[in-house]
């Protein structure tokens, strides 16, 4: 049994990290499509799909499209899953498991790595956002809060990535996979109000996590909500609780998912 | 140093080893040969704390490989058959992320990290990224980043598929220089040449068996050698025949096979007991006039052709 040595954990941990975030400056390439990214979400859904929404009030429709994009966003576990899977198919983690190093030390640097990753997408869209006429009506504070909460869906998220990297196991695959993230944000609140949708299409939607980020985001921003009728399902009527629920159940069941999958000796 | 003692590992329906054993002295270069899919690389996994073994023990260094995991790796670098070094950054990068993974200090690693980097002529592509580099850096790369703590035990499994000569030497060279300064290596290959160079043993390996083990020269006498003889008359023939039956450094029984087309008779001999000139005597006795005799040694690819039914895919190369 290998023994867990805290210090070789975090030290090793950051040497993932430090990986990881390298990449960014040898392939700018990889940046401008992260800054790319959000300016062309923005484009496509605030203006294009955006001139023939209605939303609730007939108010702007990028002031509701903001927070469902920063959702969006946080959501996506697919650059997790792909760099996970890339490193079992190149026989990175073979390599990894061969070295003394602590036991949980990758899956926790590639999650923490993500973080800033990801906290770098979500501040880009938050700029995009305010160039199109988004803004925070509640105070930083808040503000501060719905961010708090992004960040940790997306790291509970990327949890999910590192484990289905692992299972996976090849870059490709895990790339044809990442058609499927789109749908999960479309069957939600994060593009238009779940009122209008099919009774069974509009539970699913509100149960859908992305439906508690976003309308937990609606709520800290100030921005434009969909009405909460007394009937409403448990996340919609609490979305923030719902969201810290979601999070935390991810986390729980994910991480010591990723853990042991990662130390399966038996292929 | 490196013990496998009937290890067992399946995959499903394919028996990848099938009480596989092995024991490498410390010091020592023990070469494993066999045909694709032999069970090569799931032997060296299992050492390498990779795979869990069915049944059997396997240790490294003193440590059970499935008991003493940690242990294990410290004490061992493995340079896998595809080489796992990351793309994405330079060369020197992927060896100080290594060496810093290994727990070397900073200066430690990078001071190794040049070091090798020159050995293996890699200083001058060291700061481009690997995505750029060719196959054969790459492999030197990945050989390279095994070498990063000079482990005591080093697995090697095919570190020379696909390197041209210079860069084979490269490793050869390296590999010698280890093992002379105590390093104990588990190499696998497609090349008899590299493990008549450089293995002190051999275990040939066939469907997850060790089938035949010992020094190339013990492997080679098993074969034992084969004298031929072309006689300058057809109508000869029969009588050389007769020639080399009755040597007696011909393998007992044995029944010595002529080609007409070619005027040829060949007989396995034992290799340290003849000599030719005693046989060109004993043909002249008899009235045979020779064009040839020759001693053939084996080589190693006839030891694995005789042991496996197969030739080794990079014997042709
Ligand atoms: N992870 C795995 N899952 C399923 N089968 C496997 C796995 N690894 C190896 N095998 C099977 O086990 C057998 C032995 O494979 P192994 O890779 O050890 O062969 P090898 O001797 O290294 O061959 P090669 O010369 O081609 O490298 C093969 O039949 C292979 O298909
Ligand atoms: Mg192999």
């Amino acid at each position: 049994m290998s023994t867990l040595n805290l210090r070789w954990e975090l030290a090793d941990g950051a040497t993932i990290v430090r990986r990881n975030l390298t990449y960014l400056r040898h392939a700018p390439g990889m940046l401008a499509v992260i800054v790319m990214a959000p300016v062309a979400m923005v484009v496509m859904f605030g203006y294009v799909f955006g001139s023939a929404i209605v939303v609730p009030g007939n108010a702007n429709y990028r002031e509701y499209l903001i927070p469902g994009l920063f959702g969006m966003v946080a959501v996506n576990l697919i650059p997790m899953m792909v760099t996970m899977a890339r490193d079992v198919d190149q026989g990175f983690v073979d390599r990894y498991r061969t070295l003394p190093m602590g036991r949980a030390a990758v899956p926790f640097g590639m999650t923490g790595s993500q973080i800033v990753l990801g906290a770098l997408s979500l501040a880009l869209m938050a700029l995009c956002g305010l160039a199109v006429g988004w803004r925070i009506h509640n105070g930083w504070g808040r503000a501060l809060a719905g961010f708090g909460l992004l960040l940790l869906f997306q790291y509970a998220m990327s949890w999910v990535g590192v484990y289905l990297g692992l299972v996976v196991g090849r870059e490709e695959t895990a790339s044809q996979l990442s058609a499927l993230v789109f749908p999960v944000s479309m069957v939600s609140n994060a593009f238009v109000p779940t009122a209008g949708m099919p009774a069974w299409l509009r539970v699913v939607a509100d149960w859908n996590p992305v439906s508690a980020v976003v309308a937990a985001c609606r709520d800290l921003f100030g921005n434009l909500h969909a009405p909460v009728t007394a009937d409403a399902s448990w996340p919609v009527a609490h979305p923030i609780a719902a969201t810290l629920a979601w999070s935390v159940g991810l986390l729980l069941v994910f991480v010591p998912l990723a853990v042991r999958r990662y130390h399966r000796t038996n292929r | 140093m490196i013990v496998m003692d009937g290890v067992h590992k399946r995959f499903g329906k394919v028996q990848a080893l099938w009480g596989f054993d092995l024991a490498v002295p410390a010091g020592t270069v023990c070469g494993v040969l066999g045909p694709n899919g032999a069970g090569k690389t799931t032997a060296m996994r299992v050492l390498a704390t990779l795979l869990k073994p069915d049944a059997g023990s396997a240790s490294v260094a003193g440590f059970d490989v499935t008991r003493q995991a940690d242990q294990v790796r410290r004490s061992i670098g493995l340079a896998g058959q595809h080489a796992a070094v990351d793309e994405r950054l330079t060369g020197r990068e992927n060896l100080l992320m290594f060496g810093r993974l290994h727990h070397l200090g900073g200066r430690a690693a990078r001071a190794r990290a040049d070091d090798l980097l020159a050995r293996f002529d890699l200083t001058d592509a060291a700061d481009r990224l690997v995505g750029k580099y060719s196959g054969g850096m790459r492999r030197r790369l990945d050989v390279v980043a095994s070498l990063i703590t000079s482990p005591p035990v080093l697995f090697l499994d095919e570190p020379t598929t696909g390197l041209d000569p210079h860069s084979r030497n490269a490793i050869w060279t390296s590999v010698r220089d280890l093992v002379a300064a105590g390093t104990t290596v588990l190499l696998t290959t497609q090349y008899l040449d590299e493990a008549d160079h450089l293995a002190d043993d051999i275990v040939v390996i066939d469907s997850g068996c060790a089938i035949a083990s010992g020094t190339p020269d013990a492997l080679k006498a098993q074969i034992g050698a084969r004298l031929d003889v072309v006689v300058a008359q057809p109508s000869a023939l029969a009588t050389a025949k007769t020639v080399l039956a009755d040597l007696p450094a011909a393998a007992s029984g044995a029944e010595p096979a002529t080609d007409a087309d070619q005027r040829l008779v060949s007989v396995p001999v034992a290799a340290d007991a003849i000599s030719l000139t005693e046989v060109v005597r004993a043909l002249d006795a008899a009235g045979v006039v020779a064009e040839d005799v020759a001693l053939r040694r084996p080589t190693l690819d006839e030891v694995f052709l005789r042991l496996t039914g197969r030739e080794l895919e990079g014997s042709r190369a």
